[in-house]
């Protein structure tokens, strides 16, 4: 399966943040996106999983094969380890999810509540709930906030697991992710020329 | 779909979630109305009717909210979208969801509470009747409000005053049925309303809430 995006445009709360977004990956590819604050890497990533349809342009694959995962881990706090991620596989049609915790570490804290995780344990479950998915191309946005450096190399080693295996994988960070094969993006080529502003009316003036 | 409704069950029996509230504002609701009103049993017993409806329907707005905005701030609800499940499927299993943790005890318990406020004796059958029909109404279209909510920041006394006029026919039918039980007459009119509301809901809002949650999502 190769994730091919041509002519991607995307737009944030009316905006048009990029335009012109065109990449192939074949299986086994990684690709970082990388970009201040605000060039749009988010609203890329959630375009990409199917989040918000895009302005213009194509993306070459269905949503289905797309596990996203981004700031938020998507974790109940009354739930324990196990029951979250149990509870993701089970959604996916999955059965065993000892592989996902093992993965990042976190047998021995599978029977623990998530709301007595550390903010890095959390982080770790969020991801782990990606190979419970099953499906091929990751979208992850900031993956390694809040982890150390141990558990940015559990990361790096369950990505190229994940290439290996033939999976894709498209990461937005500004940090070091370990994963220095991985071919990177500029996102400032793309950004959108404010031209809209030309056309505001009198009345958008005590918005701005 | 399964999953996501033994979680949501789960979820809501666990601390802090919020399973038994409804019941408990219930019972609050009518314990206080003969306070207001005064031990008077024949007046009780002609508004029990209404007050019993109007108590499960407040009762059933308390958690409304919950639906969609627990997930929605933990991100949940971005990944169950992903999800291969369609989000028409999501609202309809956490309708169901709420129904069972609020409608369903609401409607068991009723009975008792009519007790309370000394409801005709010929009543119960149709109280209860009338709740187990009309309830899932309340439940279905809650959820759609909190779809259309969700993105707001304390959105849910929009929320009541989206959802509240919605429940009107609901709680004219309902508290008609009790009161022809009460005073003998055939109920079975409102009742075959209150179902129709029911299933109108059911066949149509997980659409239209699912399509408010695609419109907030982005």
């Amino acid at each position: 399966m190769e994730l091919k995006v041509s002519g991607l445009a995307c737009a944030r709360g009316g905006a048009i943040l990029l335009e012109g977004v065109s990449f192939a990956l074949a299986p086994g590819q990684a690709l970082v996106l990388r970009g201040p604050n605000g060039s749009g890497k988010t609203t890329l990533l959630r375009t990409l999983a199917g989040l918000q349809p895009p302005v213009a342009g194509e993306i070459a694959v269905a949503p289905e094969s797309m596990a996203y995962a981004a700031h938020a881990d998507g974790l109940k706090p009354t739930l324990t380890v196990a029951e979250n991620l149990a509870f993701w596989a089970a959604l996916h049609g999955r059965r065993s999810m000892a592989t996902a915790l093992e993965a990042f570490e976190l047998t021995e804290l599978a029977g623990r509540m998530a709301q007595n995780l550390s903010a890095g344990q959390k982080r770790r479950l969020g991801l782990a709930r990606l190979l419970v998915t099953g499906r091929p191309i990751w979208i992850l946005d900031e993956p390694t906030v809040s982890l150390d450096a141990t558990a940015v190399a559990l990361f790096a080693r369950t990505v190229r697991a994940h290439l290996a295996e033939g999976g894709i994988a498209v990461l937005a960070t500004h940090i070091d992710l370990g994963l220095p094969e991985a071919e990177t993006l500029d996102l400032m080529p793309f950004r959108a020329r404010p031209a809209a502003g030309a056309e505001r009316s009198g009345f958008d003036e005590a918005v701005e | 779909m399964n999953a996501l409704l033994l979680r949501d069950l789960k979820l809501a029996i666990r601390a802090g979630g919020g399973f038994g509230l409804a019941l408990a504002f219930f019972l609050i609701v009518v314990t206080l109305v003969p306070f207001g009103v005064g031990p008077d049993t024949a007046l009780l017993s002609r508004i029990a009717p209404g007050i019993l409806w109007l108590g499960a329907l407040l009762a059933c707005l308390l958690s409304l909210d919950r639906i969609f905005a627990l997930d929605r701030e933990d991100g949940s609800l971005d990944l169950l979208a992903t999800a291969p499940i369609p989000l028409e499927g999501v609202v309809a299993v956490k309708a169901l969801a709420h129904w069972l943790t609020t409608g369903l005890p609401l409607t068991l318990a009723a009975p008792g509470f009519g007790l309370l406020l000394n409801l005709a004796p010929g009543a119960y059958l149709w109280l209860t009747l009338g709740l187990a029909l009309g309830t899932p109404a309340l439940s279905v279209i809650g959820a759609f409000g909190a779809a259309l909510t969700v993105g707001l920041k304390r959105g849910g006394l929009l929320l009541s005053l989206l959802v509240l006029p919605l429940y009107m026919p609901t709680l004219i039918f309902g508290a008609e049925a009790t009161r022809r039980g009460a005073e003998g007459i055939a109920a079975s009119t409102p009742l075959a309303l209150l179902a129709a509301i029911s299933l109108f809901a059911v066949a149509l809002l997980p659409f239209a809430a699912a399509a408010a949650l695609r419109v907030n999502l982005r």
